[in-house]
C-alpha cells in the first residue's frame, strides 16, 4: 500500500511538472477561436465544414461572449492566445486600444451578417403590429403621464394606444447578461423612446438614457433565462396568445410552424427585409483575426476563405440555412476581397 | 413493561399497559396491594375521557408526522419520475435515425478517381455526387436547379461518410450497384418522428415545403424511409448537424478528465486524512486548518474555474480546452469532500484495533498502514466515487478554462482539447435546431447512466467491504 501510494504521487508529480513545457514547445495546429454566442451557431457551422474537407483540423470553437471573447483574444499574441474571436457587435475603442497594449496590433475584422431580433407570438394568436415607440412604453420602468415620469402603469396594449388590441402586456426576453438583451434595449427600447417628447426635454444625458434603458420589473417583462429555446418553448405553448418573445432570427427560422414573427413599424421580420436592412431591429456581426497568426498557425487563412466564401455565405450557402442573414452580393464580394488582402481594420470612433 | 411499573408520576404508556400492570400485580400479594392502588390510580388518570383525547391527539400527531414524511419522499420520487419519463419521452427517438434506401451505383469515375482503387483516391471520390445521382433516378421526374435543391435538402450533408466507409472497407464494390441505408437530413428526421406540425399548405415545420412532404411520403410508403439505430450517436462527437452528433466526444473527454482527477485527489486527500487524523497535534493550527477544509468543501465551483484560469492558465502556460487542467481544477475542487469522507472513515476504525496494534508492539506507522487504513479504505473509496460523481457533473469551473468549446474531433490525450458530457448537454441544449431537442435529452438520459453505475459501484464496494463492529 505504501507503495502503491508513492509511486502514485510521484508519477502524478512528473506528469504535472513535465505536461505544460511539452503543450509549449509545439506549436500550435489547430486554429482556436472564442467570443460571441450568437455568433457560435455559425462559426461552429464553418470549422466544421472546414474540418471535413480534411487538410487541417477542425478549429476549437469557445462560447465566452462577445466582451469575454474580446479580453482573452486581446491578451497577447501566440500560440497560447486564439487566433480569432466573434463578436455580436463591432469592436469598441477601448478594446481595440487594450488589443494595441497587449501586442495584437494588427487586427482584420470581417463582417459576415446580420442577426435581426424579433418579437414572436404562439402562431395562430393575435398577431397586431407594432412601433419600437409601443414596445418602449410597454416595457420601460418609467413612462410620461401627464407630462410626468411615473412606473409604468399600463397593463394592455390598448391602454398605450386605443387602436392596438385589449391584451395584457406579457413579454419574456433575455436576462441583462445576454448579448441579445443588449442589442434589444439598445434597438428597441433606445430608439423607441427617441421621439418622446418628454424624454427630449430632459437635460441629464445620464438620466435620459437611464429613463430609456430600464425595463419594468412588476412581472411584465420576465426574464426567460440564456436560452432562448426555453422562451421559444414558452410562447409556443402560451394558452391565451398575449404573451411575446424576444429572441435571435435564427430560432424563428427554426420554429415557424409553432410561431410567428411581429411586425414591427410595418415591416415582418423576414430573410430579405433583414439582409436589406428595411427590419429595423437587427444588428452586425462579426469575426476578428490577428494578422500576425496568419500563415504562421496552418489554415488560418483558408479558414478565412472558408467563412468569406460563396459556399458559406451565398445565398443558397450553408450559413444562410443555418439563420445567418448575409450581406448583399456586391458587398459579399467586398467583404472577400478585403479579407483575402489581410486589410487591417482601423481604430473605431 | 419493566419490572417496576407505573411508579407514583410515572405515567403508563397506554391503558392496555396498565391493565398488563394490573394483571401481573395479582401474582405477587405483598406488591399486589400497592399495585393495584397504582394501577386504580393510574387508571383514573389515564381512561378517563380526557385523557383517551389525550392519546388519540398524541397519536394523530404521530400519524400527521408520518404523513408529512410519506408526502416528502412521494413529491421528490414523483419530481424524479417526472423528469425521467420528460427525459425518456424526448430523448428515446434520439436513440434511432431517419435513413433513406437507396440503390447507388458506385462509378468508379466519381468514387474512385484515380482508377487504383487505393485509400488516398477512395477518401478523395465524391460520393455525395453517387448519392444524390441515385436520389435523381429515384425521382426522375425532378428537373430544375432549385427542386433539385430541395430534393437533395433530403440527405444529410454526412450522408456520403457511411458509403465511403463501406467503399474503404471493401473497395470490390466500386463500379457495382449497391443498397444503401444513407442519412436523411434533421428536417426529414423530425417529420418522420412527428415532430414536425404538417401545414395546411402541405409543408411541415415551416422547414419543408409541400413537394418535399410529397417525396417523404412516397418514400415511406414504399418502404424506402426508416428509423434505423442511431449508431453514430455512441461514436461521434460533437456537430452542427442535428442528425450527426455523437456524444463519444464527451464520454472520453469526461473520461480524461476524471482520470487526471482521481489520480490527484485521492492520493493527496486519503494522505492529508491520514496525516490530519493519526498524526496532526491537537491545536489551534490543525483547527484553523480543519475549519478550512470544511469551508472550502462549501465553495461555489465556479470559484475553482476563476483560480485555475489564474494560476494553471495564465500563469504556468497550459494549455486551453485540456482535460488535464480541467482534471486538476476538479481534483481541488474535490479534495475537501475526500479529505472530510476519509477522515470519517478512519474515526469509524475502533479504537479497540489500534490499542490491540500497539499491545502487540506495532509502530504508529504500522498501526495506521497495517491495520487502520486497510479498514477505512472502503469508506474512503466509497467517498471519492461519490465526489467523482459530483466533478462529472460540473460545468461551471470547465467553462473559465475553455472546455466550454465546440470540438468535433475525439480527444487522444490529456492535452488534446476536449469538452466533458455535462458540457455537451449545455451547448446542445441552446442550439437552435429542433433536432438538438432529443439529443439534448438522450446525452441527460446517458448522463444519468453513468452517474448511476458510479453510485452502484459506490454501494457495492461498501457492502461487500464494509466491516462493522
Amino acid at each position: 500500500m505504501k507503495h502503491v501510494l508513492f509511486a502514485t504521487a510521484a508519477a502524478v508529480a512528473i506528469t504535472v511538472a513535465l505536461t505544460p513545457t511539452q503543450a509549449n514547445a509545439q506549436a500550435r495546429d489547430q486554429i482556436r477561436i472564442v467570443g460571441s454566442s450568437t455568433v457560435f451557431p455559425f462559426t461552429t457551422a464553418v470549422a466544421e465544414q472546414f474540418g471535413r474537407a480534411g487538410r487541417f483540423k477542425t478549429p476549437v470553437v469557445e462560447s465566452t461572449g462577445t466582451g469575454g471573447g474580446m479580453r482573452i483574444f486581446c491578451a497577447g499574441i501566440g500560440p497560447a492566445h486564439p487566433d480569432v474571436t466573434n463578436a455580436s457587435r463591432r469592436m469598441t475603442a477601448a478594446e481595440f486600444d487594450t488589443c494595441q497594449r497587449n501586442g495584437v496590433t494588427d487586427i482584420i475584422e470581417i463582417p459576415i451578417g446580420f442577426d435581426g431580433i424579433v418579437l414572436a407570438v404562439r402562431k395562430g394568436a393575435p398577431n397586431f403590429e407594432v412601433t419600437r415607440e409601443q414596445i418602449w412604453k410597454a416595457l420601460a420602468r418609467q413612462v410620461p403621464v401627464n407630462g410626468q415620469l411615473v412606473n409604468n402603469p399600463y397593463q394592455r396594449w390598448n391602454e398605450i394606444d386605443p387602436r392596438l388590441p385589449n391584451l395584457a402586456i406579457e413579454v419574456i426576453g433575455p436576462p441583462p447578461t445576454s448579448g441579445t438583451r443588449d442589442s434589444f434595449v439598445e434597438l428597441v427600447m433606445e430608439a423607441g423612446c427617441r421621439n418622446v417628447p418628454e424624454i427630449r426635454a430632459m437635460q441629464d444625458a445620464r438620466a435620459r438614457q437611464q429613463a430609456c434603458q430600464a425595463i419594468r420589473e412588476d412581472g411584465k417583462f420576465v426574464e426567460g433565462g440564456e436560452n432562448d429555446n426555453l422562451i421559444v418553448q414558452r410562447v409556443a405553448a402560451d394558452r391565451t396568445g398575449a404573451l411575446i418573445g424576444v429572441f435571435g432570427y435564427s430560432f424563428l427560422d427554426q420554429n415557424l410552424d409553432k410561431i410567428e414573427g411581429k411586425v414591427i413599424e410595418g415591416v415582418p421580420p423576414t430573410y430579405e427585409n433583414i439582409a436589406t436592412g428595411k427590419y429595423p431591429v437587427a444588428r452586425s456581426m462579426y469575426i476578428y483575426v490577428k494578422r500576425a497568426h496568419v500563415d504562421v498557425i496552418p489554415g488560418l487563412r483558408e479558414f478565412m476563405a472558408e467563412y468569406t466564401s460563396e459556399r458559406a455565405m451565398g445565398d443558397t450557402g450553408y450559413l444562410p440555412a443555418k439563420g445567418l442573414i448575409t450581406h448583399p452580393p456586391q458587398r459579399r464580394q467586398e467583404i472577400r476581397e478585403r479579407t483575402m488582402n489581410l486589410t487591417l481594420m482601423q481604430r473605431p470612433s | 413493561m419493566s419490572n417496576q411499573p407505573a411508579k407514583d408520576g410515572i405515567p403508563l404508556r397506554s391503558p392496555q399497559d396498565a391493565a398488563g400492570a394490573a394483571a401481573a400485580a395479582v401474582a405477587l400479594p405483598r406488591e399486589a396491594v400497592d399495585e393495584a392502588v397504582v394501577a386504580n390510580r393510574s387508571a383514573s388518570r389515564h381512561t378517563t375521557a380526557e385523557a383517551e383525547k389525550r392519546l388519540r391527539r398524541r397519536y394523530a400527531a404521530q400519524r400527521r408526522f408520518k404523513a408529512y414524511g410519506i408526502t416528502a419522499i412521494a413529491i421528490a420520487v414523483g419530481a424524479l419520475l417526472w423528469l425521467l419519463i420528460t427525459l425518456l419521452a424526448n430523448g428515446l427517438s434520439a436513440f434511432q435515425q431517419t435513413y433513406i434506401r437507396l440503390e447507388v451505383t458506385l462509378d468508379p469515375a466519381l468514387v474512385d478517381p484515380r482508377g487504383d482503387r487505393s485509400e488516398e483516391s477512395i477518401r478523395t471520390g465524391d460520393f455525395g455526387g453517387a448519392i444524390r445521382q441515385a436520389l435523381r433516378e429515384r425521382f426522375p421526374d425532378v428537373v430544375g436547379r432549385e427542386r433539385l435543391r430541395n430534393l437533395f435538402g433530403l440527405l444529410s450533408s454526412g450522408a456520403e461518410f457511411d458509403v465511403r466507409d463501406k467503399v474503404l472497407a471493401d473497395p470490390s464494390l466500386i463500379g457495382t450497384k449497391q443498397t444503401f441505408w444513407v442519412l436523411a437530413s434533421t428536417d426529414v428526421d423530425m417529420l418522420r418522428k412527428g415532430f414536425f406540425e404538417r401545414q395546411p399548405d402541405g409543408g411541415a415545420g415551416g422547414r419543408l415545403n409541400a413537394e418535399q412532404v410529397a417525396w417523404f411520403d412516397q418514400l415511406k410508403a414504399a418502404g424506402d424511409l426508416d428509423l434505423r439505430f442511431n449508431k453514430r450517436f455512441f461514436t461521434n462527437a460533437d456537430s452542427r448537424e442535428p442528425e450527426m452528433v455523437g456524444i463519444l466526444g464527451g464520454v472520453v473527454g469526461s473520461f480524461l478528465t476524471l482520470s487526471v482527477c482521481l489520480v490527484l485527489c485521492f492520493p493527496f486527500g486519503v494522505a492529508a486524512a491520514i496525516y490530519l487524523e493519526e498524526f496532526a497535534p491537537k491545536n489551534w493550527f490543525t483547527d484553523l486548518i480543519e475549519v478550512n477544509i470544511n469551508n472550502l468543501a462549501a465553495v461555489p465551483s465556479i470559484i475553482f474555474g476563476l483560480l485555475g484560469l489564474a494560476v494553471f492558465l495564465n500563469f504556468f502556460g497550459m494549455p486551453r480546452s485540456a482535460p488535464l487542467v480541467g482534471g486538476i481544477v476538479l481534483a481541488l475542487m474535490s479534495l475537501p469532500t475526500i479529505i472530510i469522507a476519509s477522515r470519517a472513515a478512519l474515526r469509524a476504525v475502533p479504537p479497540s484495533i489500534r490499542e490491540a496494534a500497539y499491545g502487540l508492539g506495532a509502530s504508529k506507522m504500522q498501526v495506521v498502514l497495517h491495520h487502520v487504513l486497510p479498514l477505512g479504505l472502503p469508506g474512503m473509496m466509497t467517498g471519492s466515487i461519490i465526489a467523482m460523481a459530483q466533478a462529472l457533473g460540473e460545468t461551471a469551473p470547465l467553462l473559465m478554462i475553455g472546455m466550454v468549446a465546440f470540438i468535433v474531433g475525439i480527444p487522444k490525450g490529456l492535452t488534446d482539447s476536449a469538452t466533458v458530457l455535462p458540457v455537451q448537454i449545455f451547448m446542445w441544449a441552446d442550439n437552435p435546431e429542433r433536432g438538438f431537442v432529443e439529443k439534448t435529452s438522450a446525452a441527460i438520459l446517458v448522463l444519468l447512466a453513468f452517474l448511476l453505475t458510479m453510485n452502484a459501484i459506490a454501494i457495492f464496494l461498501r457492502k461487500k467491504f464494509e466491516r462493522r463492529w
